[in-house]
């Protein structure tokens, strides 16, 4: 299925390589993956919040941000440096372990899914062949720091969103592996680049349309469990501020809560990378069948193509923010497993059949 | 100091919670809370998410203006009615000059009342509008907020070119209103009247209609017609419980008999209830409005003008039906120019003595919604 | 108290409050759907969720809805309503005359004191103004003054930025320049 038309490794690995002893190649290549790693996370929430915030103004017949810099472009470098420079207050029961760990954990859990997101043909940190698994599985690591943050908050707001939250995050995350185990099935791989270069050709062979109709209510699947899965609007249930005055980060300020802010944000980009790879086709530039433009499209980078389809997804998050109200807590949960569960256990079940009976588009 | 979490706070009326299977506690909700609209506080029994037991702690706006009535003069006292219920400030500075005029048996001119009807629904509209986006707020949709908001704002405009303020109005006095309203008044009233009737499909399109709006709100916090009546709420949240009584038309006042507008009235008393009956209460009031526009007459607004106003002897009263319900005023005149005693009755006290027959039973954000669709203004229950 | 006659049921708003007050009260159990319903609602509730995503992205691909202004830039182009009440001001003639006779019936009018009228005598031995206090840090913008002014010496200026940070410099003398407004 995937005949490999590109290089397996990447451009600036390879170069590294080429020029120093494999010993030192391997931490040279480590540190240079690590900081293109930190690199991406700290520029990446500057955009999407001034993005948010523009995108949520326009929602709204507001203008949003408009001084610091061109249209307030600035402006979420301005905030940043804000939070950095603010005190960080601990409530006085708090646990202190507990309560300056707790902000580390959904960070770090985001920056890992960063190091196997392909971003273009050579852009990725590593290529794991298991990379599904292993996004279910780091993903799952940031419950722990909402839930630590909680319970050693001392508060009973920060306790109940960080309960919420718990119950949330893992009975969405079962929807998530469910399609995500689609796309497995029928690209054959578990490998993100190879789950990219699986949909090569026209736009028709992306997954959202190559399984007809399935496809696209896959994809719905997904955007909507991705979104609980990032504790956004309308299942902003763990932070709900006119109900529960911020959830977990009731007791955070300074720079704690800029790593929880910071962690929601890479999250959100995360999710949209994610979407893209399983069901847009990723860093492969949209064919659609006209020789002039399909080479005019080819001629834009991969990453750039790979941008702009995150952005339209995360656009999409945004638009389901800023247009429905928030769902209560067990609403949340009959939706999950009275709506969204077995829907997707048949979307997988027919997936199953649509392989088996080789009705996929060619 | 060791504190037992299990011991009740003042007001529970069930201290020991043996029954139960799981511990449960108490939260403070307020005075600073996003979800109380000001500085109300609520402490909550909770089992888990789910609420036992609401009690309300009051006075932290308490400003004494019952006290203070009695040393200001009558037409000073119009002022202060601004600052009762600041979302119906008209309504209640109505309330106030009806009293006065019943003290000193004066009338008003044709025009003088066609003013007041008119600025009087206008601003239910607008206090309804406001509503809807904190409800939209209150359950997460940010974006109803802002478009509330958004029409809100043609009608404060309205109210800043007729009498100089947007939210503390002190226009009304007594015989007709301070000042004439300007040329461009009713042309503006019938843009916003057009723009509005668009806007109620919109709201409609926004939360109305929306499933998640409709779950969050159906079957939730329901108030019995019996209990809402024995509470003595008024208002809408009365009409939602599917009594069919407004000041309006059951009392009628100014000259609310000459216009055809309907009760909307709900069955069951949940909030979804509540809320039609809110956005029913728009269409009709721009039903009003607009037959007001139609005749509207020309002539004097104001029927005499006193410097000083000497109410004789005896007590006074009148009512209106503000955005919130019924506000009743009872004053006390002695003969001099200050009122011996001014006692407001406001709707947002009855109203918010039900929450807890409303709110037991349902989840933190359902109370959330609940207090949102009683539509509270804490100055109005602190006075 | 409400009379039992006005008491009765009226048109139908909602059909469903009724039953769900008899569920509440009967059991907390919720019927089930059958099968048919439940794909219905899920249909149904999908159609109202696109609806209220499309009224949203009208606004969002129309920028000629938006209604904010920023504000101090448009400050040449906001223009106050001529009743607007920003702070009371002493009208001035060209001569820096003004019509203030100091009989005293605003300081009598203001509920809360905000107005002090101290008059003085001229060279004529007749009662004329000396100092125009007017407090802003206690004035409610209630325009009782204003309105029983007698020889219209005073009115509401459109001056709107009226934040300060201290307190005394909020106490105006108006027959002083910066009572013109």
């Amino acid at each position: 299925m995937n005949d490999i038309a590109f290089p397996t490794t990447n451009a600036i690995g390879d170069l590294v390589r080429a020029n120093f002893p494999a010993s030192s190649a391997y931490i040279i290549n480590g540190i240079l993956g690590i900081a293109a790693v930190l690199i991406t996370v700290a520029l990446i929430p500057v955009f999407l919040v001034w993005m948010e915030r523009k995108v949520a103004a326009h929602f709204q017949a507001r203008l949003g941000p408009m001084r610091v810099g061109f249209h307030g472009t600035l402006q979420s470098v301005a905030d940043g440096l804000k939070l950095l420079f603010k005190e960080v207050l601990k409530p006085a029961g708090a646990d202190s372990f507990g309560f300056f760990l707790a902000p580390i954990l959904p960070a770090t859990a985001s920056f890992l899914v960063m190091t196997i997101i392909p971003f273009d043909h050579h852009l990725q940190v590593t290529d794991l062949n298991g990379g599904v698994i292993y996004v279910i599985a780091i993903s799952g690591l940031s419950v722990f720091g909402i839930l630590l943050a909680g319970w050693s908050s001392n508060n009973k707001y920060s306790l109940l969103g960080a309960m919420r939250s718990g119950a949330q995050l893992i009975s969405y995350e079962i929807s998530l592996a469910i399609i995500m185990l689609l796309i497995v099935l029928v690209s054959g791989t578990a490998s993100l680049r190879e789950i990219v270069l699986s949909q090569q050709g026209t736009v028709l062979d992306w997954w959202i349309f190559k399984l007809p109709g399935l496809g696209l209510v896959a994809f719905i699947m997904y955007l909507i469990s991705s979104t609980a899965e990032l504790n956004r609007g309308p299942f902003d249930i763990s932070e709900a501020e006119s109900e529960l005055t911020g959830g977990f980060t009731t007791e955070y300020s300074g720079i704690s809560f800029s790593m929880f802010f910071l962690a929601e944000f890479v999250n959100m980009f995360v999710a949209g990378t994610l979407t893209t790879t399983f069901f847009l086709g990723g860093f492969l530039a949209p064919q659609i069948g006209l020789g002039t433009v399909d080479l005019l499209f080819d001629a834009v980078p991969g990453f750039v193509w790979f941008f702009l389809k995150t952005c339209f997804i995360i656009f999409l998050f945004m638009w389901f923010r800023w247009s429905f109200p928030r769902l209560r807590v067990d609403q949340l949960m009959e939706l999950e497993w009275k709506v969204l569960l077995p829907i997707n256990i048949i979307v997988l079940v027919l997936g199953a059949i649509f392989v088996a009976q080789g009705w996929i588009l060619p | 100091m060791e504190i037992n979490h299990l011991q009740a706070p003042p007001g529970f009326t069930d201290t020991a919670a043996a029954e139960a299977t799981t511990e449960e506690y108490y939260l403070n909700m307020g005075p600073q809370h996003p979800g109380t609209h000001g500085v109300l506080r609520l402490v909550l029994r909770l089992d888990g998410e789910n609420v036992q037991e609401v009690v309300p702690h009051l006075g932290y706006v308490h400003r004494a203006i019952e006290k203070m009535a009695e040393n200001q003069t009558y037409l000073q006292n119009i002022h202060l009615t601004d600052r009762l219920d600041y979302l119906s400030s008209f309504m209640n500075n109505l309330g106030l000059c009806m009293a006065i005029e019943k003290g000193l048996g004066i009338g008003v001119p044709e025009r003088g009342e066609y003013i007041r009807v008119m600025l009087c629904e206008l601003q239910r509209i607008q206090s309804h509008l406001l509503w809807w986006g904190v409800l939209g707020m209150d359950m997460g949709a940010v974006t109803a907020f802002l478009y509330g908001f958004k029409e809100r704002e043609m009608i404060t405009d309205i109210f800043e070119e007729v009498c100089g303020n947007r939210l503390t109005m002190n226009f009304f006095r007594p015989g007709g209103s301070s000042a004439d309203v300007p040329d461009t008044f009713l042309p503006r009233v019938a843009t916003v009247i057009e723009r509005l009737k668009r806007a109620l499909d919109e709201y409609q399109t926004l939360l109305t209609d929306n499933i998640i709006f409709q779950e969050r709100t159906r079957g939730i916090g329901v108030l019995s017609r019996e209990k809402a009546l024995s509470y003595g709420c008024t208002g809408p949240v009365l009409r939602g419980s599917g009594v069919q009584y407004d000041g309006r038309k059951n009392n009628p006042y100014s000259i609310y008999e000459r216009f055809d507008f309907e009760v909307p009235v709900g069955q069951g008393g949940d909030s979804f209830d509540r809320y039609l009956v809110r956005m029913e209460e728009m269409a009709q009031s721009i039903k009003i409005v607009q037959q007001a526009m139609e005749t509207f007459p020309t002539g004097p607004y104001r029927s005499k003008e006193f410097s000083k106003y000497r109410i004789p002897t005896g007590s006074y009263f009148s009512q209106v039906e503000t955005a919130r319900g019924l506000l009743g005023i009872y004053m006390v005149a002695d003969g001099t120019a200050k009122p011996y005693r001014l006692k407001y009755r406001s709707p947002s006290f009855s109203n918010l003595s039900a929450i807890n027959e409303m709110a037991v039973g349902y989840k933190i954000a359902d109370l959330i919604t609940i207090i949102s669709t009683l539509d509270l203004v804490i100055p109005d229950i602190d006075r | 108290m409400i009379e039992e006659s006005i008491i009765k049921k009226h048109t139908v708003l909602s059909e469903h409050a009724a039953e769900l007050l008899q569920s509440r009260q009967s059991s907390t159990v919720k019927p089930g759907l059958s099968l048919s319903q439940y794909l219905y609602k899920i249909g149904s509730g999908f159609y109202s969720l696109l609806k209220g995503m499309k009224l949203t992205g009208s606004y969002f691909v129309n920028p000629g809805k938006i209604v904010t202004q920023p504000y101090p830039e448009n400050r040449e182009t906001l223009k106050m309503f001529p009743r607007f009440r920003g702070r009371v001001i002493m009208v001035h003639d060209e001569d820096g005359e003004h019509s203030c006779t100091a009989c005293g019936l605003c300081e009598k009018a203001c509920p809360n004191g905000t107005i002090s009228v101290h008059a003085t005598r001229n060279i004529a031995g007749r009662k004329v103004l000396g100092r125009y206090v007017y407090r802003l840090n206690q004035c409610t913008q209630c325009n009782l003054c204003i309105e029983v002014c007698p020889f219209d010496a005073i009115r509401m200026g459109h001056d709107f930025e009226l934040a300060a940070y201290d307190r005394d410099s909020l106490i105006f003398i108006l027959n002083n320049k910066e009572g013109r407004g």
